[in-house]
């Protein structure tokens, strides 16, 4: 087990140093550069101020010669400045991660919640009442896009009922940052309850066709227990996957609800670096999502490993 | 009776402003930097109004008037002198006065100092200052006591007295700009320390900066000035304009500032439902909205092309149809707001008959689809690039496309991301035949950076610059360096009448209409008057009021 962690870690550390590379090369063939959007918000800035601020920012240096001293200086722990918020790039995306799992955690707990007791349930009656509710409820789920429910959300609970805050971060006090995160929170989940529900469902059934499902019945298991103890182990490996591959989509699945709840979530941070063309963030940024990729990845072979004793990590 | 009163009194009370002595302010984007010289942004802009004040500042009238100094220096009143320079050339002296009473909020006066400082800083080529001219062209600074200096320039230029800096805190920063001066813009207490009350004077300071999201200002003891109306301003960051609108309905903000406010469209549509609940101002000037042409490529180059372009265009129809009229048809490159705008210029009304003839004088004749061609059979195509996604813009690309065909030019959308428009395409001329995007206004810019040959961005230049059209005019440079130089306002009117005229005739680019900021306010606020350009309504935050 140790020497399996040892070499998935030691490749995931070669995959980002790899990523690294790709990414600044990337980031640095877009074009435009940090000082075209100085000029685009300043028409009296001389070329000879144009000229100076590329050479003082490094930019007409050669595109490798310019990986090779931020690799140097990240190695020492200086993962560099962000233009756009005039901070370290790693405090920034340090805030922004607390942020954005603060609106993610319970939002996957709150989509999961639902999700797995009502695909167990629809799966125990095919075609049943409860089973064509789940289905509505995850087509409703997949088809409303996000940006539209923020906005209907917003109307009905911050404008019409004034019930709670339209985002942000509330009026500072614990409660005010508490109902801050019930509006995107709720669209969060409401969003990825579909995905969730339908895999549990799918599984679920598929489950529940097996013969040890019909052996267990025969045996005169309980439903309650049949699904809690038999169903819902087998039927959770597709969701573990699902969830561990959610977990890169931490640093840009948020990215509509972060912009219109006003949150400064990752979504919403990487977005802005790379239109503000602030190289250091973006590619720290991106470089934090492969790794959160990678461990996504890694805790869902453990967890399988877990989960299927038939599975072993060799 | 007690209890009628009582409810009576309850109710009045729950008329007014929830709270009338703070002040939310929404705005749509948040300053990269809080340092008002590394980068300054419309979104510093908005902030830096209320806890600074410039040395001088151009006024709602488009007057420039002093800011921080306590006259304005001209050759009139003696506190600008001309005087020769040790190469023989003639440079200018010019007294400022700081006001008396101005003090950082640490109790720390704002002295000659601080000029000398910021104009150490300013001029330092490491130092990251963005726009470096002004302080390049001062040759050096006389203290003449702590609250004057005499700034000797190297050039006599009509805006000599025009010095729009603010000052920085030389008892803050200047340790930090010394141990390191490449190093500072990233360690300046504007972004390292910025509730220091040291970096502000003005009327407000900032108590609470939440990076992305929120600036929380407070009333600045030691401001000098008339008293502002509010206790707390809190300047709230909203990037969607969307949500911007479902903010200020549900109150988590009073107003929008029209400086990073609503789009057109959506201001129009707020007007229509909820106009009677708010204040909803309208006021043109900040961005000229126009296309750039490509002046080295094919048919636009021909002048006579061009103005048929122009005249083939319903600017005024477009106006109202889709912006309300809000959005006055630009006549000139001048925005109407300043006093510099001609009257007697070549002028373009909607005239496809004029447009036809155009064409075909320049040997554009109509091909068998309607679509013109010339002798070597080539079609009359457009190419036009503009920002993607800009609803407003890709809406003005789909009439004109309309309008053009009806003269018989095609028209081609070649529209791009906004951050691969602005960079390489536009310094690089790769744009086709025309770009549509805006510019910001400013008093008496005479658009040197725009207009002059030697601005033309090219490879040998490394592509700095901003002519992106290519526009080379002998003529136009001239008219520029005059202006510049002539100090007679009056004698300087015709001067720029015809850097005007050569525009308008010349056409480098299509000017198409200002684009209008839209304000809307609480109806208890009052006083705020919008300006038109890069000066902030804030400048003027003590003249804000609310009913009683």
């Amino acid at each position: 087990m140790l020497a399996y962690l040892v070499r998935r870690l030691t490749g995931s550390l070669l995959v980002l140093a790899l990523m690294s590379l790709v990414v600044f090369l990337l980031i640095g063939l877009m074009p435009g550069d940090p000082v075209d959007l100085m000029i685009a918000g300043n028409p009296g800035l001389t070329a000879a101020d144009a000229t100076r601020l590329r050479a003082l920012y490094g930019l007409d240096q050669p595109l490798f010669d310019r990986y090779l001293a931020w690799a140097g200086q990240a190695l020492s722990g200086d993962f560099g400045w962000s233009r756009s918020f005039s901070r370290p790039a790693l405090e920034i995306l340090g805030g922004a991660l607390l942020q954005t799992l603060q609106l993610l955690i319970p939002a996957l707990l709150l989509a999961l919640g639902m999700a797995v007791p009502l695909g167990l349930l629809a799966a125990a009656r095919p075609r049943g009442l409860l089973d064509r509710l789940a289905e509505g409820l995850a087509i409703l789920s997949l088809s409303v896009p996000t940006f539209w429910l923020a906005l209907l959300l917003i109307y009905l609970f911050a404008v019409e009922l004034r019930w709670l805050p339209a985002g942000g971060s509330g009026d500072g006090s614990t409660f005010g940052g508490l109902t801050a995160l019930v509006l995107p929170v709720a669209t969060l989940a409401i969003g990825s309850l579909g995905h969730f529900l339908r895999f549990m469902r799918a599984a679920a059934g598929e489950a529940m066709t097996q013969d040890w499902v019909r052996t267990a019945r025969a045996k005169g298991v309980t439903r309650q227990r049949l699904l809690s103890r038999h169903v819902l182990p087998a039927a959770s490996l597709p969701l573990v996957t699902l969830v561990g591959l959610s977990v890169g989509g931490l640093f840009s699945g948020a990215l509509v609800t972060e912009i219109l709840f006003r949150q400064l979530g990752v979504g919403r941070v990487l977005y802005d670096a790379i239109q503000g063309n602030d190289y250091n963030l973006a590619l720290v940024g991106l470089l934090l999502a492969t790794a959160a990729t990678l461990l996504g990845n890694l805790l869902a072979d453990l967890a399988y490993a877990r989960l299927d004793p038939r599975i072993k990590l060799t | 009776m007690a209890r009628l009163l009582l409810t009576l009194g309850l109710l009045l009370l729950a008329a007014l402003p929830a709270s009338a002595r703070d002040l939310k302010i929404g705005v749509s984007q948040y300053p990269t930097t809080l340092n008002p010289l590394t980068d300054p942004s419309v979104a510093l802009s908005v902030i830096d109004g209320m806890i600074r004040r410039p040395v001088t500042l151009y006024d709602a009238d488009w007057n420039l008037v002093c800011g921080l100094c306590v006259t304005l220096p001209t050759l009139e009143n003696g506190l600008a002198v001309r005087e020769a320079l040790p190469d023989g050339k003639e440079g200018i002296a010019i007294t400022y006065q700081i006001q008396p009473g101005a003090t950082w909020g640490d109790g720390v006066p704002v002295s000659s100092d601080d000029f000398l400082f910021t104009w150490e800083v300013g001029r330092h080529p490491l130092s990251g200052v963005v726009s470096g001219e002004s302080f390049r062209r001062i040759l050096s600074i006389d203290v003449i006591d702590p609250k004057t200096v005499v700034l000797h320039v190297d050039r006599v230029t009509f805006d000599y007295n025009a010095f729009g800096t603010e000052l920085l805190p030389a008892h803050v920063e200047k340790p930090i700009f010394d141990a390191d001066p490449s190093g500072w813009r990233s360690r300046t207490a504007f972004d390292a320390d910025p509730t220091n009350p040291g970096l502000n004077f003005g009327p407000y300071r900032i108590v609470k900066v939440t990076p992305g999201s929120e600036v929380v200002l407070e009333r600045n003891p030691t401001w000098y000035g008339k008293a502002p109306a509010f206790d707390r301003i809190r300047v709230i960051t909203v990037s969607s304009t969307a949500t911007l609108e479902a903010n200020l309905l549900s109150g988590a903000i009073d107003m929008i500032a029209g400086e990073l406010g609503l789009q057109i469209d959506q201001a129009l549509a707020f007007e229509k439902r909820h106009g009677s609940d708010y204040q909803v101002i309208f006021a043109a000037g900040l961005f000229y909205e126009h296309m750039d042409v490509n002046m080295t490529r094919g048919a636009v180059a021909d002048r006579r092309v061009r103005q048929a372009l122009l005249f083939a265009i319903d600017r005024q129809a477009l106006s109202d149809r889709l912006f309300g009229g809000k959005q006055p048809v630009a006549t000139s490159p001048v925005s109407p707001l300043d006093h510099n705008l001609a009257s007697d210029l070549p002028a373009y009304p909607y005239d496809p008959a004029q447009a036809t003839t155009l064409l075909t004088d320049a040997g554009w004749t109509p091909g068998s689809d309607g679509i013109r061609v010339n002798a070597a059979g080539q079609r009359l195509t457009m190419s036009m690039t503009t920002t993607a996604g800009d609803r407003t813009r890709e809406l003005v690309q789909q009439v004109l496309q309309a309008q053009w065909k009806a003269v018989g030019i095609e028209m081609r959308i070649d529209n791009q991301p906004a951050r691969v428009l602005f960079g390489a395409t536009l310094r690089e001329r790769t744009y086709g035949d025309l770009a549509l995007f805006g510019w910001i206004a400013a008093p008496e810019s005479t658009q040197r950076t725009l207009l002059y040959s030697e601005e033309i961005p090219t490879a040998a230049n490394g592509w700095s610059g901003q002519n992106f059209t290519g526009y080379a005019n002998p003529a136009m440079d001239q008219v520029i360096d005059a202006i510049e130089r002539e100090l007679d306002p009056a004698k300087r009117q015709p001067l720029w009448a015809e850097m005007q005229r050569l525009y308008m005739t010349d056409l480098p680019a299509l000017p198409l209409y200002w684009r209008a900021n839209t304000y809307v306010l609480p109806k208890w606020l009052h006083g705020l008057r919008p300006t038109g350009h890069l000066g902030p309504t804030t400048l003027w935050i003590e003249d804000w009021t609310v009913d009683p």
